[in-house]
């Protein structure tokens, strides 16, 4: 009976108010294709072949999915297809598909961190943000390449392989979450969650031209969400507009009794609004961040977006960032510390890698992890183990835990005076694969503009704002105070609602 | 070598497996014996991406601990993480409390032959239990999770003690505070108390020596014993002029020695910092004092109230106290009005031995306190009679009867009536013969003779009392 594609219908029923310039196919953004599902116009079941094919047909590609669940997902489709017949509300993306980081517990379907360590590793239970997603209705279709354990900016470092940029595929799509942002700038699915705990929403959001929402350190469950740095790591949403990731972000922060660090008291209520203008509205604009190192194209591009706030009202006042020289260096040991010890439990003594030479205990525990994890990993456990080891506690984590406090008291007093801080994300555009995974410093130091997030534990979205002359995306960030998701969210629509740069989508037909 | 004497000193590390019935980061429930595995989930099992969500009944705990033993109680305590590698901890760390554990600064009070004696508390920290290696000839090692996240308290005292007969003591009154607490239930075989001892040994004067650590002490006895043993050793290697290695040893019970697990050399860097999946606690003021209202009474606070409030003789006050359930009972059974002493030989008595008859431990007891005050009341007043008293003491205890039907049914009820008492003693006087002769030739035996035909012939219920006076009133006469 429905026959339609959703290309079509959504051709035939969308229109743009900017004609997106690189479109090869129109596919709907994730609340209009939920709408459509609403109206009956065509099947969860329609929509699952949809996006299974374009990811048979583009993944290979792309490398973006390290496990697809077609199974599970036409059994939840037919039960969600049900609940639509019967004209039930689920939420705003129920028949949705979505598809999930690697690192986020899913019931029976792999959950590997894309690292050899936990190769084979099939939870017995759901992330809590899973189980929202399913209350909602939405669809689980698969799992979503990344770097090891969630350490790095470029998804190359995992068992999976590299992921590769949806605009050049010789480029790396960033990372940690490059599948997510891979995929949902490919269209191969609607929406992603990722997780960040330096950067690894916005950045990848950055690199392949989408929208992100690094949501306030609290205020999305990490049960589930297996651990890289447990005080700063928080699951996200990933998609193609800022509409489709607060809808997503309102169902996944609902209220969670197994995460103590979670405290919403109820899940965020982003008001509808459509609002045009910003006035009143103070920005910071950190002018330290566009010194040294910063590409120039990068550098133009966040400036011609803060133009187009300033266009809508709002004013932009520069201001220098405090303790910038201390941001990596605390973000590196205090992130390396947690993951030192939250990494320990991988043994292959219940699940994952057990080499096959151990002998004994000790060999059990020596060869298995050494075998098991990629060199990046080791280097952060080794990292880590350092900085807390009997003498250098003081020294290093300790002194790194003063510093995040100096940092989150700089941050409280910058949002006395401004609300929002607009900066880079990344001092690049997507960079070849293979250019920085030898120098991890280099690497690190392109954390600079995004770990300040993390550390002071506050929500930051990452907007497309253009492109660079070799025709990749180039994004910005947008900083608010803690749990001022609703006012991002805004502003983030008044920026998206003048400027189309988060409409255009790369050529995929390779 | 000096001639001045060897000195022992002793610190205890005393871990106490928490009541709470669910386990510290989960709802699995704690519990002993069930079979492996069975009492565990993703959290307790340490799966990755699981988070703990602490159970607040084993704050409430440590706090009513350290509120006893006199500690300051850290209102924005911290948990932290001691991390190491070992099969029976499935994430590979403990959660504990290293920074800024729950209590501090306490003490408690011991009996030494020199009288009383501080022993200070230096803190009270929260943690969780690993789980068990199962050590099989056929199947090698075998991992059993069940006590995983197991609540545990870790009492740290200062060296303050001298020797096995102060540890004991401490040990003992520890024992007692925290069963009467309810929070443990203080079982060493079963592991729900366990013991670590430092001891070192030095000159009378001299500082501190090398100390060793002692570990697996699974009962009072073995406590003793390790404590002599390792204060030996260390001495004779002293004395020789060698010197003591800093290390964590292993008790061997069965053989009565020692021997060296690890040495400080060899010890593991735990890398404590702080648990970031937990918040800091934020312990109020509102729910402190709650808890100081809501602290039971202790037994040293029973004994002393037994003694001076009810009279009981120090003897008694201690077999009312050795058992937490015998002297509820007690509370329970004088609160129903009866008579203190009366009540106490009732239990430490009557009570305890239909107790050991039935193979029963005192807290498996269940006995109506209203039926026993009323029976206690009843012997007192004289209504019933001490062989009656008893009868129906074990009727109430075995079949729950209710006294004073058993009492009328059985006809118990004591005889005050002179006119029956009379009837029977003449019928007695008149079929013995021989002995009221006997009686009145001096042999004065034959009167207990009389008295028991006429009880008897009461069926048991005379007054005793009455019914010598009636027989003494007939030689008089």
């Amino acid at each position: 009976m429905i026959t339609n594609s959703v290309t079509d219908i959504v051709e035939n029923s969308v229109t743009h108010s900017v004609a997106p310039s690189i479109t090869h196919s129109v596919a709907p953004s994730a609340l209009e294709l939920a709408a459509l599902l609403k109206a009956k116009k065509i099947s969860v079941a329609e929509v699952l072949d949809h996006y299974f094919g374009a990811i048979e047909k583009t993944d290979p590609h792309l490398n973006s999915f390290l496990a697809l669940a077609k199974e599970s997902a036409l059994a939840q489709a037919k039960i969600v297809q049900e609940k639509l017949n019967l004209n039930e509300t689920l939420s705003s993306l129920a028949g949705v598909p979505i598809a999930i980081k690697d690192n986020i517990s899913t019931q029976g379907i792999k959950t590997a961190c894309a690292s050899k360590m936990l190769d084979g590793y099939v939870p017995v239970y759901d992330a809590s943000v899973v189980t929202k997603l399913k209350q909602a209705g939405m669809i689980v279709i698969g799992k979503l390449n990344m770097d090891e354990f969630a350490m790095g900016g470029s998804s190359e470092t995992g068992i999976g392989g590299p992921v590769h940029n949806p605009w050049d595929l010789s480029r790396v799509a960033g990372g940690s979450s490059g599948g997510s942002a891979a995929a949902v700038a490919a269209r191969l699915v609607p929406l992603a969650l990722g997780s960040d705990t330096g950067g690894s929403i916005r950045q990848p959001c950055s690199f392949c031209g989408i929208t992100g929402i690094k949501p306030t350190y609290g205020a999305v469950s990490r049960y589930g969400l297996i651990a890289y740095a447990s005080s700063l790591d928080q699951i996200g949403p990933m998609g193609v507009n800022i509409d489709d990731c607060a809808a997503l972000l309102k169902i996944i922060s609902g209220p969670c009794e197994k995460d103590s660090t979670w405290v919403l008291d109820k899940p965020f209520d982003f008001k509808e609004s459509q609002p045009n203008r910003l006035d009143g509205v103070k920005i910071g604009l950190p002018i330290n961040y566009f010194a040294d190192g910063i590409d120039k194209e990068v550098a133009e591009s966040v400036l011609r977006a803060a133009k187009e706030f300033e266009n809508a009202g709002a004013t932009i006042c520069e201001f220098e960032m405090p303790l910038l020289d201390y941001v990596i260096p605390t973000y590196y040991i205090i992130a390396c510390a947690e993951a030192s010890s939250n990494l320990s439990r991988y043994d292959g003594l219940k699940y994952g890698h057990l080499s096959k030479n151990a002998n004994t205990l000790d060999e059990i525990y020596r060869l298995s992890r050494s075998e098991g994890f990629g060199i990046e990993t080791k280097r952060r456990i080794m990292l880590g183990s350092f900085v807390l080891s009997s003498g250098y506690y003081e020294a290093y984590y300790q002194k790194a835990l003063k510093a995040r406090a100096l940092l989150k008291k700089a941050y409280d007093q910058l949002f006395e005076q401004y609300n929002f801080i607009i900066s880079p994300v990344a001092p690049t555009s997507a960079y070849r694969h293979g250019e920085n995974i030898t120098d991890p410093l280099k690497m690190y130091i392109a954390d600079l503009y995004t770990v300040g997030a993390n550390l002071a534990g506050l929500p930051a979205v990452s907007l497309p704002c253009g492109f660079d002359s070799e025709g990749l995306p180039l994004g910005f960030q947008l900083c608010g105070n803690a749990f001022k998701e609703a006012d991002l969210i805004m502003a983030s629509r008044v920026y998206q609602a003048r400027t189309g740069h988060h409409l255009k989508k790369p050529e995929v037909d390779f | 070598m000096s001639k001045t004497a060897w000195e022992t000193v002793i610190g205890l590390e005393v871990h106490a497996e928490l009541l709470t019935g669910s386990k510290i980061f989960c709802s699995c429930a704690t519990s002993f014996g069930d079979a492996p595995n069975t009492l565990v989930c993703p959290i307790c099992s340490g799966m990755p991406g699981t988070l703990p969500k602490l159970n607040q009944s084993v704050v409430e705990y440590a706090i009513r601990l350290g509120l006893v033993l006199n500690c300051e109680i850290t209102k924005n305590c911290k948990f932290d993480r001691k991390n190491y590698f070992y099969p029976d901890l499935p994430k590979a760390y403990q959660v504990s409390q290293l920074y800024s554990p729950i209590c501090r600064n306490g003490y408690l009070e011991i009996e030494t032959e020199a009288g009383q004696k501080i022993i200070r508390i230096s803190e009270i920290h929260m943690e969780e239990d690993a789980g068990k290696l199962i050590h099989d000839k056929r199947d090698g090692t075998l991992m059993d999770f069940n006590r995983c996240g197991t609540p545990l308290l870790e009492i740290v005292t200062e060296p303050d003690f001298e020797n096995e007969v102060e540890v004991l003591d401490f040990l003992e009154k520890m024992r007692e505070i925290l069963v009467y607490l309810n929070i443990c239930d203080g079982k060493m075989q079963e592991g729900s108390l366990r013991c670590d001892i430092n001891l070192s040994v030095k000159k009378e004067g001299a500082e501190l020596g090398v100390r060793t650590e002692m570990k697996n002490l699974n009962s009072f006895k073995a406590v003793a014993r390790a404590i002599g043993d390792e204060a030996l050793r260390q001495t004779q290697i002293l004395s020789r002029g060698g010197f003591i290695v800093q290390e964590t040893r292993r008790w061997d019970d069965d053989n009565g020695l020692s021997y060296a697990m690890r040495s400080k050399e060899n010890a593991q860097d735990y890398r404590y910092f702080p648990e970031p999946d937990l918040l800091p606690l934020n312990i109020s003021e509102a729910w402190l004092s709650e808890i100081k209202k809501s602290l039971p009474e202790l037994a040293h606070e029973k004994r002393s109230r037994y003694q001076n409030d009810h009279g009981i003789t120090p003897k008694d006050t201690f077999a009312l106290t050795e058992d937490k359930s015998l002297a509820d009972l007690f509370d329970d059974v004088i609160k129903n009005g009866a008579d203190p002493q009366e009540s106490a030989h009732l239990i430490c008595g009557e009570i305890k031995r239909l107790l050991n008859t039935a193979g029963l431990a005192p807290k498996e007891l269940r006995i109506d306190a209203k039926k026993l005050a009323q029976l206690v009341n009843l012997v007192i007043k004289g209504e019933i009679n001490r062989s009656a008293y008893k009868e129906t003491v074990e009727a109430v205890f075995n079949f729950d009867v209710c006294p004073l039907e058993y009492i009328e049914t059985k006809g118990l009820r004591m005889q005050n009536d002179d006119n029956l008492i009379k009837k029977a003693a003449a019928y007695v006087l008149e079929e013995n013969p021989g002995a009221v002769s006997d009686y009145r030739s001096g042999k004065d035996k034959a009167l207990g003779f009389l008295i028991g035909q006429t009880m008897k012939e009461l069926k048991g219920t005379g007054n005793p009392g009455a019914v010598k006076k009636v027989l003494l009133d007939y030689f008089e006469a």
